[in-house]
């Protein structure tokens, strides 16, 4: 073919692009069941959520429960604990929003928001604080920081693994770490019993 | 580089077999005749070294996998079990975590040589690449392998590398959450994680060997580099591989090995972190967690990042610059024996990756006291990865420019035949 214009599409050109197109597709349907393997099964999936009795937790305590495999903290905070994280204008967070499962994905992080529940009434309930023990820099489990042995500046917890520091609303005051610890979906089963999940 | 094959059968099988698989052949061209520099120094047996690190490893693997079990309830009962009741079983695991840490120690001093003598230059640039490919393999074996004994490091090593991926939240909401998630196969590291790490750890060494194979080719195609850094220009500058190198290297491997075996058999754990002798606990983590020392530069320049995306960019950043390094060195001069400045250069490196290596040890918020004034070891992991990146990216680049080389030999014999007279 000394001709340099394109040749005329032929059916054998149709054919050999349809069977490509075929063979592509099902290599990537075949390969996908590969790829899926890996995800968490539906066991896994169904150990979603816990109940906890938190009756023995006393103020200013914070008691650690297992989650999906993750460490869950309840904490009872002081009324001087919360008038403290009140009292952090919203300019000064890091991460500006409340990370808390139970509220829309906008909403700000004050600490009314951190402590909110998915009950229709949470009002007075504001000293229990309920956040995901994982670092949300690279997944450590944060130290809490008490009265009798400070860790951190802020009162909440200190992240040992990469120095990431929370205050007492959980929330990122100081880097790497990119986000408030989150809130888990959680409510109130009765005054001593609450649900996450 | 062989040339033609000087192969002959000496028997009548060997011929029958030469003419329908020429393996006999092969070999014979490949480790008997292969015509290898002759001023090949000490540092040019770590290739060596590194072959019979890699035969350890398997050996040893292959036994240890027929002890343990790769359950989140089991593995680190297996692991004990292992050390105390299985014959010579404390020797066989001992031998194997041992292992990684010399084969390491081998593959640092091997990519250092190959950097002080430019063998990464043309034409050997995908000899280099293979090399940091074998390298990144190495790295990401060791990780899985260092997860199997599922103590308080395993767990929490597993933890915080897997989360790297996370970071990528940041590009694209819930992408990176949803890879760190098929990574796990649940919501955190766990018995899923744990299986799926042990069937890789027992994959990668065989990808290696493969890799280790395709290396020793494009070693063989343009031939070895040596400390002159010059091509040879005859088979007056040469060597048959055998028995000239296969004794040397042979003499080398017995000398690491003696140093390798002394920490076998008298300080077992002394590259081991005693937390990995706790059992895994998902709730607490371990207050100083550190990896591997093999690992610890490049944890120090991840630390040293405040941002988390950022953070993990620069690490990654770190290996993938080593793919570079043969078009970013514009020096016609390979070796470093005639390259003054570089030479300087070169000698810095290697302490700011052993400073990286200290910073990586220490705890996030150390820093280093002299008097009444102290300097946090962040800002030193800072200075130090920057001058990791500008080594590389600015200074190898510029050099080639401004550096004016020592004249080089005319040939390999040369400086030989002179130093005799």
């Amino acid at each position: 073919m000394a001709d340099t214009t394109a040749p005329e599409p032929t059916r054998r050109d149709f054919l050999y692009i349809a069977t490509g197109g075929v063979a592509a597709v099902g290599a990537a349907m075949t390969a996908w069941p590969f790829i899926d393997q890996m995800n968490p099964s539906s066991a896994v999936l169904a150990l979603a959520s816990i109940e906890a009795d938190i009756s023995p937790v006393q103020l200013g305590q914070q008691v650690v429960f297992n989650w999906r495999g993750h460490p869950l903290f309840v904490r009872r905070r002081t009324p001087q604990e919360i008038a403290t994280a009140k009292a952090v204008p919203l300019s000064d967070l890091i991460d500006p929003v409340a990370r808390n499962a139970n509220l829309p994905d906008n909403a700000p992080a004050t600490d009314e928001n951190r402590v909110a529940t998915g009950d229709a009434n949470h009002t007075g309930k504001e000293e229990w604080l309920v956040v995901v023990g994982v670092c949300t820099h690279l997944g450590c489990t944060p130290t809490v920081s008490t009265p009798q042995s400070p860790q951190g500046e802020y009162g909440g917890w200190l992240c040992h693994c990469h120095g990431s520091q929370y205050d007492v609303a959980g929330r990122v005051r100081h880097g790497p770490a990119p986000q408030n610890l989150a809130v888990p979906p959680w409510t109130f089963l009765s005054p001593t019993k609450i649900k996450v999940g | 580089m062989s040339g033609p094959s000087t192969y002959v059968p000496k028997s009548g099988f060997a011929r029958w077999m030469d003419s329908r698989l020429p393996l006999m052949r092969f070999a014979h061209d490949t480790i008997i005749t292969f015509p290898t520099p002759k001023n090949l120094n000490f540092w040019y047996a770590f290739g060596a070294i590194l072959a019979f690190m890699l035969g350890i490893q398997i050996l040893t693997g292959i036994v240890l996998a027929m002890h343990y079990v790769a359950n989140a309830d089991l593995a680190f009962n297996s692991v004990e079990g292992i050390m105390r009741n299985i014959n010579y079983g404390w020797l066989i695991r001992y031998m194997h975590a041992n292992g990684a840490s010399f084969f390491f120690i081998a593959v640092y001093i091997h990519m250092f040589r190959g950097l002080y003598y430019g063998s990464y230059k043309a034409p050997r640039e995908v000899l280099w690449i293979l090399g940091v490919i074998l390298y990144l393999l190495m790295v990401a074996t060791a990780f899985f392998g260092y997860v199997l004994p599922w103590g308080q490091m395993s767990f929490w090593g597993a933890t915080v590398i897997t989360n790297f991926f996370s970071a990528l939240d940041q590009i694209t909401p819930h992408w990176g959450s949803a890879i760190a998630t098929w990574l796990w196969g649940g919501f955190a590291v766990g018995d899923a994680t744990l299986n799926r790490f042990f069937s890789l750890h027992y994959l990668l060494p065989f990808v290696i060997a493969g890799v280790v194979a395709l290396h020793i080719w494009a070693l063989h195609v343009p031939g070895n580099n040596n400390p002159l850094g010059i091509d040879v220009k005859g088979p007056q500058d040469m060597l048959p591989f055998h028995p000239y190198y296969t004794v040397k290297d042979s003499f080398y491997v017995a000398l690491f090995a003696l140093v390798y075996l002394a920490f076998v058999f008298y300080a077992p754990n002394f590259f081991g972190n005693p937390d990995n002798y706790t059992p895994a606990n998902p709730v607490v983590t371990p207050p100083d967690i550190v990896p591997e020392w093999y690992l610890l530069p490049y944890y120090a320049m991840l630390r040293s990042v405040p941002q988390k995306l950022l953070g993990v960019l620069v690490m990654a950043g770190s290996l993938l610059t080593l793919l570079f390094i043969p078009w970013l060195d514009t020096s016609k001069v390979r070796s470093t024996r005639f390259r003054p400045m570089m030479k300087q250069f070169f000698w810095f490196f290697v302490i700011d990756c052993a400073v990286l290596g200290y910073c990586g040890a220490q705890s996030a918020d150390a820093s280093l006291t002299l008097g009444s004034f102290a300097l946090p070891l962040v800002w030193i992991a800072r200075l130090a990865t920057l001058y990791y990146f500008g080594f590389f990216w600015v200074i190898m680049p510029l050099l080639g420019i401004i550096e004016r080389p020592k004249p080089l030999p005319t040939s390999i014999s040369q400086p030989v035949l002179a130093a005799a007279e």
